[in-house]
């Protein structure tokens, strides 16, 4: 029998996770194999030379360029902070003086007799790779970062917005019913926000300005991501918003609960840190969003990758598409003819019974099926 | 070539892979069965030969055959097992996202993008000497999004070297993964100053598969958009679009190399044109691209709009198109923010098929904005082969105008085919036919047909190595005669007189804002006399009889009084209803329980 095809979205309460963590451009690494990392640990860094700004110095001072060495306060190589006199004359009496300031924190790099310049040079910038994810490192990559590998939690929405961020999880609504309340919104600075059937602008608005670092949740409607990305999303590339706050939708597109699984799975993890990325590409090669809770678990051995998933009587599938969307139940019969819809199509459809206890017909591509 | 009785050959596009059987019998080759399975580009599989084994195990359990061995799709045939070819074509791969580099942001930059833009692409960033970022963030740019393909570009000619040199190392240094797997190098088309050349191909060396192209900016004040765009196209075309994960398996199990979808039905179409006598159109919509194909004259043309499509690429058609463009097409009223979730859905869900009456109308609705568009697109590229093109914007290529000298004429148009899972698996033919002549507004008298059950591609492929059977097939099993439509050209006031007209045994008179179905099956011509009023053209010139003979098919001849251009009412419930009408005068309305 073919493999049935799922969209595949991994909800798994424990599995060996692997994250390549490199820094754009050539740096340090700064841990070695085998070490034990946070998820805030450096894993790689680069140092990139601060921006120079030059200071006419002898001109503002009205001294000729060879003569500004005698009037220097800060001499090449000495620290200056935004203010700091670089250069002065003492003027007439004590009257009159004139003094040349350091914009910049940095150093004087160089001073020039020619142009009577002074050059100073911004601190070195630090790019930083960090970790993301607490695990170990399984490999490392010269100059350019590691190879983590953790053990833990890993749960994959559908889409998403916003970029890597962590945070500890915490349920904001009572249940994967009930949608997230703008007003319920309290003591949620740096949390990832777990909540049920929805969030509308207001909800994620308040979420972001209360200092969530992410929000995920069942559902969202589309009017409600426009407002929070500022337009239109047209193909499924994102990742890279200007979000203040990352957010994660595990169902799809207007009010859809939470499934159960996947609630519980994200409240079993509360107060723990989570680290979360929206990133999303939907084309071949697909990235999914993705809610990650590593654990340190000693000696035990690996967890078995469950088997793979076939289309089968007594297989317990969920309904992706109107008019059963979002709908679980099991599969009662596999028809190999094809059979008409109520579109008047004919298509191959599975019979399902629905825990809420009627048997659908539904094509078999607007099922998923779903891990026991 | 042995001795071929049995064939498989599938078609993996974006979002479906169908696999087809044509066996040799007493009265020649003919299309057997038909099996689909969803496309497998996505985590856990990951792998395209998974769905092409699910498409070729339905046609196994549909036809009652074995084709599958333990691990492939087993040739050549042994004890009734197996095929004797097996043959793909592909365009798994989906949609074109391209990464633009130039020097100055406002110039080379910009007319690298209106280049991509004009290819269909689209552009996902741009990167330029003056774009405000340090290094480290363009090269962690470059990494997140996976370019399909980067257009290089910058320096006039005699200009600046180094920035492009520069531009080459930063490519270097972001060192980006393909999202098509590992074997895959990254495509990027130079088209900056000359000079620089030797220099770029020096530092990108054997990393990367690079193409020139003519500088897109030889001058400032000189673009030469044509040959960056030209060659995107046929980079698309040939190493982009049918790359997908599994390929380098797929290509393992075929006897023949793999075709790109476009490549393969554009065959089909030149043969359509030739045995046919006649000015064609084509179309194939599917989930990523929507590929159009003509033949004026001699003259082949075909493009691939490479982001309109019904799944993977739903949502930018709704952002090209507006939530309101679709709407006006929906014979039901519809909030716009449920049809924004629905679209949304579809997009992330793409393998999902419609099962409500709702859900199908939606559908036909985007699809007729995805062909609307991908023609305006083929219309401007069509016209567009002859010196240099000064696109602005997506926008303005859209709306350019046939005054450019595009090659698409609607009213000479003899026959349009229609392909792709949206088109070929209508439930009604005449679904099909009204979709294609809402999107196209073709004028006068002209043929609609459609590919019957979406296998002009697997037929395509097959004419590489097989060609008298290929067209055997298409001839008997693969075009499907849907009738004919007549379109008086003009405007056409609700209610009056348009035409006047004689087909067949039949008369009657066609009114503004009227559309009516007259039945004549495919195996019937009859003679036609068609005398539009002063003011509207049916083919004849203003005002002058039409006379000539008139084909029927699955739908039979569709009288369109709606006028050309199309308009539709504005006020709502008055559009819903004349849309309704109309389906129902056409046959394509689905009946609701």
């Amino acid at each position: 029998m073919p493999v049935a095809y799922t969209p595949g979205l991994r909800i798994a309460a424990d599995t060996i996770l692997r994250q390549t963590r490199r820094l754009p451009m050539r740096g340090e690494v700064l841990v070695r194999p085998g070490d034990s990392v946070g998820a805030e640990t450096v894993v790689a860094r680069a140092e990139l030379p601060g921006d120079m700004h030059v200071l006419r110095a002898a001109q503002m001072l009205h001294v000729e360029p060879n003569e500004l060495e005698q009037y220097l306060v800060k001499r090449p190589g000495d620290e200056v902070h935004p203010g700091d006199v670089v250069a002065r004359t003492q003027g007439l009496w004590g009257l009159f003086k004139s003094d040349v300031r350091s914009p910049i924190a940095g150093a004087v790099e160089e001073i020039s007799a020619t142009s009577g310049y002074v050059r100073l040079r911004e601190r070195p910038k630090s790019v930083e790779v960090m970790a993301h994810i607490a695990g170990r490192v399984a490999e490392i990559i010269e100059g350019e970062g590691a190879v983590l590998e953790a053990r833990g939690a890993l749960i994959q929405g559908i889409f998403g917005v916003g970029g890597e961020r962590r945070g500890r999880v915490r349920a904001a609504t009572e249940g994967p019913e009930q949608p997230l309340r703008a007003d319920a919104l309290t003591d949620c600075e740096g949390c990832v926000l777990i909540a049920g059937s929805g969030a509308d602008g207001a909800a994620i608005a308040s979420a972001a300005e209360a200092g969530a670092s992410g929000l995920v949740v069942g559902a969202v409607n589309d009017q409600a991501l426009r407002q929070y990305v500022g337009y239109d999303i047209g193909v499924a590339i994102t990742g890279q918003e200007a979000v203040p706050m990352t957010l994660i939708v595990t169902e799809g597109f207007g009010e859809l609960p939470m499934a159960r699984r996947t609630w519980e799975l994200l409240s079993s993890l509360q107060g723990q840190l989570a680290s979360i990325d929206g990133a999303t590409q939907i084309r071949a090669g697909v990235i999914r969003p993705e809610i990650i809770v590593t654990r340190e678990v000693a000696g035990a051995s690996a967890p078995e990758a469950p088997p793979a998933q076939i289309l089968e009587v007594g297989a317990r599938v969920r309904v992706i598409r109107e008019p059963h969307f979002g709908a679980l139940g099991r599969v009662s019969a596999l028809p190999s003819d094809l059979t008409e819809v109520e579109t008047e199509s004919r298509v191959r459809i599975a019979m399902v019974k629905l825990d809420r206890g009627d048997q659908v017909r539904v094509p078999r591509a607007n099922l998923e099926l779903i891990q026991e | 070539m042995p001795d071929v009785s049995r064939i498989v050959a599938t078609d993996c596009g974006s979002t479906t892979t169908k696999a087809i059987l044509i066996e040799r019998v007493d009265s020649g080759y003919r299309l057997l069965g038909r099996g689909e399975a969803p496309t497998t580009v996505e985590a856990p599989f990951d792998d395209v030969t998974v769905g092409v084994r699910n498409a070729v195990g339905e046609l196994e359990e549909l036809t009652g055959r074995q084709f599958l061995d333990e691990d492939r799709v087993h040739t050549p045939s042994s004890q009734n097992r197996g095929a004797d070819l097996y043959l793909s074509t592909s365009s798994a791969g989906g949609g074109l996202q391209m990464l633009v580099t130039g020097v100055v942001k406002t110039m080379t930059a910009e007319s690298a993008q209106r280049a991509a833009l004009g290819a269909g692409a689209i552009v996902i960033d741009v990167i330029a000497v003056d774009d405000g970022r340090a290094d480290h963030e363009r090269i962690a740019r470059i990494r997140a999004i996976r370019p399909d393909m980067i257009l290089m570009s910058g320096g006039t000619e005699g200009g600046t070297v180094q920035h492009l040199l520069d531009a080459a190392e930063l490519l270097v240094a972001a060192d980006p993964h393909p999202r098509l797997g590992r074997s895959f190098k990254l495509p990027v088309i130079y088209a900056g100053n000359t000079a620089a050349l030797q220099g770029v191909k020096e530092i990108l060396g054997d990393r990367i598969h690079l193409l020139t192209a003519e500088n897109l900016r030889p001058q400032l004040e000189r673009e030469n958009l044509g040959p960056a765009r030209e060659s995107i196209h046929r980079l698309f075309l040939d190493h982009v679009m049918a790359q997908a994960p599994g390929y380098d398996k797929l290509l393992t199990w075929t006897s023949a190399p793999i075709m790109s979808t476009p490549r393969a039905v554009g065959e089909m179409v030149q043969f359509a044109a030739k045995d046919e006598s006649a000015d064609v159109l084509a179309v194939d919509i599917g989930g990523a691209t929507t590929d159009v194909f003509s033949v004026f004259g001699d003259q082949f043309n075909r493009t691939v709009s490479a982001n309109l499509g019904l799944s993977y690429s739903v949502c930018n058609v709704l952002a090209e198109a507006g939530a309101a463009g679709i709407r006006r097409w929906i014979p039901a009223s519809i909030a716009e923010n449920d049809l924004r979730n629905r679209l949304r859905n579809k997009m992330i869900r793409p393998t999902t098929i419609p099962q409500t009456v709702d859900d199908l109308l939606i559908e036909q609705a985007v699809a007729r904005e995805a062909l609307r568009l991908a023609l305006a697109h083929h219309g401007a590229l069509a016209s567009g082969l002859k010196g240099v093109q000064q696109a602005r914007t997506m926008a303005d290529v859209f709306t350019q105008t046939a005054g450019g000298g595009t090659l698409v004429d609607m009213m000479s148009l003899g026959l349009i085919i229609g392909s792709g899972g949206i088109l070929s698996h209508a439930p009604r033919r005449a679904q099909a036919a009204m979709m294609m002549i809402d999107a196209f507004e073709p004028q006068g008298v002209t043929r609609l047909a459609v590919d019957s059950i979406f296998m002009m591609p697997q037929l395509g492929v097959l004419a590489s190595v097989m060609p008298d059977a290929a067209m055997e097939v298409f001839r008997r099993d693969c075009l499907i005669p849907l009738g004919a439509v007549i379109a008086p050209v003009g405007k056409a006031r609700d209610g009056e007189v348009l035409l006047e007209w004689e087909i067949g045994e039949e008369r009657g008179e066609l009114r503004g804002g009227e559309l009516a179905r007259i039945a004549l099956a495919a195996e019937h011509s009859v003679n036609a006399s068609l005398q539009p009023r002063r003011g509207l053209d049916v083919g004849d010139g203003n005002g002058r009889r039409w006379t000539g003979r008139i084909t029927g098919g699955a739908v039979g001849v569709i009288l369109d009084g709606r006028g050309r251009p199309l308009q539709l009412p504005a006020d709502d419930q008055t559009r819903v209803t004349r849309l309704a009408d109309w389906l129902r005068a056409a046959g394509a309305m689905p009946e609701v329980d």
